[in-house]
């Protein structure tokens, strides 16, 4: 396999692995607890786009069945799943985004109570006020 | 802990990138994901739901407790921004008032400001006068984003849609105007009651159609058994059963995006925000 092609068959997996160091290395080294917040967005969005990109089929169109709306008296007798790119990754990521972004707030809100009570954000003054107070 | 962080990391990315060698091509149709589960759902969609965007039919009949579920989160997760951050609005004392004939801003502490008066006009603490090109196209465009947000919910059948995608473009459209006025003005249109009840309401709509299909015939989430009452086939009523429940996820999705800005942008005084 010579290297274009390599990269024509692999990039959307490099891009997601990229994304998800990226993500991953915010939540764990970062010392500002909203930039862990956006270190965890990243890396949802880089679950989302490798689910998202299983999900292609070369060839295949948009998952809604052509000439499907008049109750299927104008398809041809016989779909081809082939003709179709993957549906299932794309119904579970509709739901995650959605729900993502509902825990995004919740987090967001655990964020804005942890200001409110310690006057800071970062992770190394609230451990050492932690440590002050015990 | 950063030297030890990107060590760790580089060696699970490093790892992931070395095994995507056994992953499937992209773009290959006979990758794994694509042959076990999904041709059904393609192949059957008319016959069985009379939807032709699979999509739909996957999120709303196929895998319908999934979405259910789903819904149930997003409540959840509206009632933990509420319960984490909500505290009542008569603690908050300090609160300024524009005397508009003279543009001088007044600040007022406890409660004597100046209730009958209509030449006062409450502000934020970080109040800017508003521009009025964005106030205009704001008002101009949010009419036509809930026309569209509409759309993609009713038309979620038959094109990219559905009831998430709706229901966040309502909210949307809710927070815009939140942004371009202020919190107030969105308050007082759809206040938290009315995004807390519109909530329920709509994971109500998603399990009540499950339990009404299960009183008529046997089965939780079944839309056939609806046929009788919607007077069709029983095909037709599955297409007419995700439409409910769509409605339902719609509901819940727009007022859950509100009420979770509403608390967050005000950080639970739902006084002034941004």
């Amino acid at each position: 396999m010579d290297i274009v092609s390599l990269i024509a068959a692999k990039a959307n997996y490099w891009t997601y692995v990229i994304l998800l160091m990226v993500g991953l290395y915010a939540m764990v080294a970062k010392n500002n607890l909203v930039k862990k917040i956006v270190g965890m967005v990243i890396f949802q969005t880089a679950v989302i786009l490798f689910y998202v990109s299983i999900g292609y089929k070369k060839g295949g169109t948009l998952p809604i069945i052509m000439h499907g709306h008049d109750h299927g008296h104008g398809v041809d007798s016989f779909i081809k799943a082939a003709d179709y790119i993957n549906p299932l990754p794309h119904v579970l990521m509709l739901t995650a985004i959605v729900v993502g972004v509902a825990t995004l707030g919740v987090a967001l809100a655990l964020a804005i109570k942890v200001y409110q009570e310690y006057g800071t954000l970062e992770e190394d003054e609230i451990r050492k006020q932690i440590e002050l107070k015990g | 802990m950063k030297i030890l962080g990107t060590i760790t990391i580089l060696l699970c990315g490093g790892l992931l990138i070395f095994f995507t060698s056994d992953f499937p091509d992209f773009g290959d149709p006979k990758s794994p994901a694509s042959i076990h589960l999904s041709p059904y759902f393609i192949e059957h969609t008319l016959e069985d739901t009379a939807v032709p965007n699979i999509v739909t039919s996957v999120l709303a009949d196929y895998r319908s407790y999934d979405t259910m579920f789903e819904t149930t989160v997003i409540l959840t997760a509206g009632l933990a921004c509420f319960l984490l951050l909500r505290i009542p609005t008569k603690e908050v004392t300090r609160r300024y008032y524009l005397h508009e004939p003279t543009g001088v801003t007044l600040r007022f502490d406890g409660d004597r400001y100046p209730k009958g008066s209509n030449v006062f006009k409450r502000i934020d603490s970080n109040w800017v006068p508003y521009d009025i090109i964005i106030n205009f196209t704001c008002r101009l465009l949010i009419h036509f984003i809930q026309i569209f947000a509409l759309y993609v919910v009713a038309h979620g059948h038959y094109s990219p849609g559905g009831g998430f995608q709706g229901g966040v473009v309502i909210g949307a459209s809710i927070i815009l105007f939140a942004i371009s006025s202020n919190l107030r003005a969105s308050i007082k249109r759809l206040g938290e009651k009315a995004a807390a009840i519109f909530t329920a309401t709509g994971v109500f709509i998603y399990a009540g159609t499950g339990a009404l299909c299960m009183v008529i015939g046997e089965h939780f989430l079944n839309y056939s058994f609806l046929a009788p009452l919607l007077g069709t086939d029983r095909i037709m009523a599955r297409s007419h059963g995700i439409f409910i429940v769509e409605i339902g996820v719609a509901v819940a999705v727009m007022a859950v995006m509100i009420w979770i800005y509403y608390n967050l942008s005000s950080a639970g005084k739902q006084d002034e925000g941004l």
